[in-house]
């Protein structure tokens, strides 16, 4: 039977795999969350670890010691509030500066839409490499920012190598790079948002306060809520600006999760506590990204439902 | 709405102007700082009238620094191949693999299916840290601390996520009943995907693997934890190039001009792409 249906259409011994296509097909996919999953277990593994790669003799399992310890650990307390702080203010005053930028730009004209592709650029540039360039500006012996600063009286300003103003300075490079990323997700939903109630406010004389604040901002929630999640999910995680820019210094001025898990693995090869941190820099990120895809899922089937 | 006074627009237009300046300013200072040398640089205050120098680009590109100290090597060439070599087989891989995979999540739903997706989406959100320091390790005893697949495969893990969910969006955007008509006229599973599919998506998947090579290239701590000095893309290689002595400012800012070219080359051609990709579908419509 299989031979004549292999005489008949050679297809046919592709069709008996046709369950298994899915399969197959989505394997790809499949490999990668073994890949990531792997190392996350192992490393929920080490976070239960005396685990230090100086003394590899010494390593088993302390259970929740790593844990306990930071209760009392000042540098926990310290990394924790830093990276809180960090993320807050960037993502509130990124919010406020993306939702001003978008309504400067509603109204689709040649000079708008220009400046809109403008603002695209930092958020094209490697953040890396921004702190890079910001670095260069606030150099303190040639740094226009640096200069700038001398010459409204803040003489010897030095910016990043401050401890009083180092989350100055990389809350400033944040903000330069990821404004422009809200600036877009709510020009797009300021765009997409109908015009009919906007026409009859404007009908009714409505005052233009009063349009923003019960007309836009509550139709413009969703949108709000998703670049708001999404920016607060990367800045609590923020690592290349701040790595590049201090390396979590000046002391441990900032030492946020991810920059400080980097330097207890690396530099006090310090595994088992770096490990730990990260299962808890995991944690908190896995509370707001469940929030995350769950409103940014239901946007996307109502705009779906909408097209 | 449209009476506008003058105080207004005279206020908008100052606003947009601070803005502007606010965001472009950097990149144009930076731009300039490339063309000149050390001298021009610390002179005070700070001028943006200069005789233009091509000496930055030329040490870079030559890979030799002659100082009075003597010549000195600057790989960041090879950091620059690295980043292309890097982004472009990354995305090219995850092309591959990932939108024959978006394809069978959008239009099987197999058991498991959403498990996977969304084992990949939360992760997208994860600490990359997290997963790559047991990596290191991993990477050591499977003897791929050293190599491009060990980097391309951990790539992956940026750019394969990313294509799924974009393309697999747009797959869902495409009714299936096309398909279904194509197939019942003979042809085979593969022949839809490639004639119907593929063609229909083909703005989703060119969004996400523009994306894709962004954030590839973009990419900076995958590099730093687990690349070896001779396969470090630009990001991390300009970041030692900075605490490397006898490296003039100059040079540092060409190498940031060189190194931000292609993301913003491809930015400004490709923007419309861009900005659908980056909002993730979430506002499409």
């Amino acid at each position: 039977m299989a031979s004549t249906a292999t005489l008949r259409k050679p297809a046919s011994g592709f069709r008996i795999s046709r369950r298994m296509l899915p399969y197959v097909l989505s394997l790809p996919a499949l490999l990668v969350c073994i890949g990531i999953l792997i190392p996350f277990f192992t490393a929920v593994i080490y976070s239960f670890q005396r685990y230090r790669l100086s003394q590899p003799w010494a390593r088993q399992f302390n259970w929740g010691e790593n844990y306990l310890n930071f209760f009392t650990d000042p540098a926990f307390w310290n990394t924790l509030k830093v990276s809180l702080l960090y993320a807050g203010i960037t993502v509130t005053l990124e919010l406020l500066l993306g939702l001003g930028i978008a309504l400067l730009l509603q109204r689709r004209s040649t000079v708008n839409n220009f400046i809109s592709i403008m603002l695209l650029l930092p958020l094209m540039i490697a953040p890396a490499l921004a702190a890079l360039m910001w670095k260069l500006m606030t150099n303190p012996s040639f740094g226009i920012l640096s200069y700038l600063a001398s010459l409204i009286g803040l003489h010897d300003f030095r910016w990043a190598s401050s401890p009083s103003t180092a989350l100055l300075t990389v809350v400033l490079v944040d903000i330069w790079v990821y404004t422009p990323f809200i600036m877009i997700l709510l020009l797009a939903g300021l765009r997409s948002l109908p015009t009919q109630p906007f026409e009859a406010a404007a009908l009714d004389g409505v005052p233009r306060t009063f349009v923003f604040f019960r007309i836009t901002l509550p139709m413009l929630t969703p949108y709000i809520l998703t670049a708001t999640l999404f920016r607060l999910l990367d800045s609590i995680q923020q690592f290349d600006i701040i790595y590049a820019m201090t390396q979590g210094g000046p002391g441990n001025t900032l030492t946020v999760f991810q920059v400080e898990a980097y330097l207890n693995f690396f530099q006090s090869t310090n595994v088992g506590r770096s490990a730990a941190l990260m299962v808890i820099l995991w944690a908190i990120t896995y509370l707001l990204s469940n929030i995350f895809i769950k409103n940014w899922l239901r946007l996307r089937e109502r705009a779906r439902g909408e097209a | 709405m449209e009476t506008t006074s003058t105080l207004e627009k005279t206020l908008r237009l100052i606003a947009l102007t601070l803005v502007v300046i606010f965001f472009m300013f950097p990149i144009f200072w930076i731009f300039l700082m490339s063309f000149q040398t050390n001298e021009t640089i610390l002179a005070i205050p700070p001028s943006v009238i200069f005789t233009p120098t091509l000496s930055n680009y030329a040490a870079l590109i030559t890979g030799k620094l002659t100082t009075a100290a003597g010549t000195l090597d600057i790989a960041f060439m090879r950091n620059l191949g690295n980043s292309i070599f890097l982004s472009v087989t990354s995305v090219a891989l995850a092309l591959v693999l990932g939108v024959p995979a978006a394809y069978a999540f959008a239009r099987h739903k197999f058991k498991g299916s959403e498990d996977i997706a969304f084992t990949l989406l939360s992760f997208r959100f994860a600490p990359p840290l997290l997963v790559l320091l047991p990596l290191t390790q991993y990477f050591q005893w499977l003897g791929l601390s050293d190599t491009y697949f060990g980097l391309i495969w951990v790539y992956q893990l940026i750019c394969l996520p990313l294509i799924l969910w974009i393309v697999r969006g747009y797959f869902e955007d495409i009714s299936a009943d096309v398909e279904y008509a194509y197939r019942i006229a003979g042809h085979s599973w593969f022949a839809t995907f490639r004639k119907i599919a593929l063609p229909l998506a083909g703005p989703g998947i060119a969004a996400a693997g523009l994306l894709a090579f962004i954030f590839a290239w973009n990419n900076f701590v995958f590099a730093l934890v687990l690349a070896s000095a001779d396969k470090q893309p630009v990001t991390v290689g300009a970041l030692a190039f900075v605490t490397s002595s006898g490296i003039q400012y100059g040079q540092i800012a060409s190498a940031i001009v060189l190194s931000v070219t292609p993301t913003l080359a491809l930015a400004l051609y490709a923007q419309r792409y861009l900005v659908e990709g980056l909002s993730l579908g979430a506002v499409k419509g």
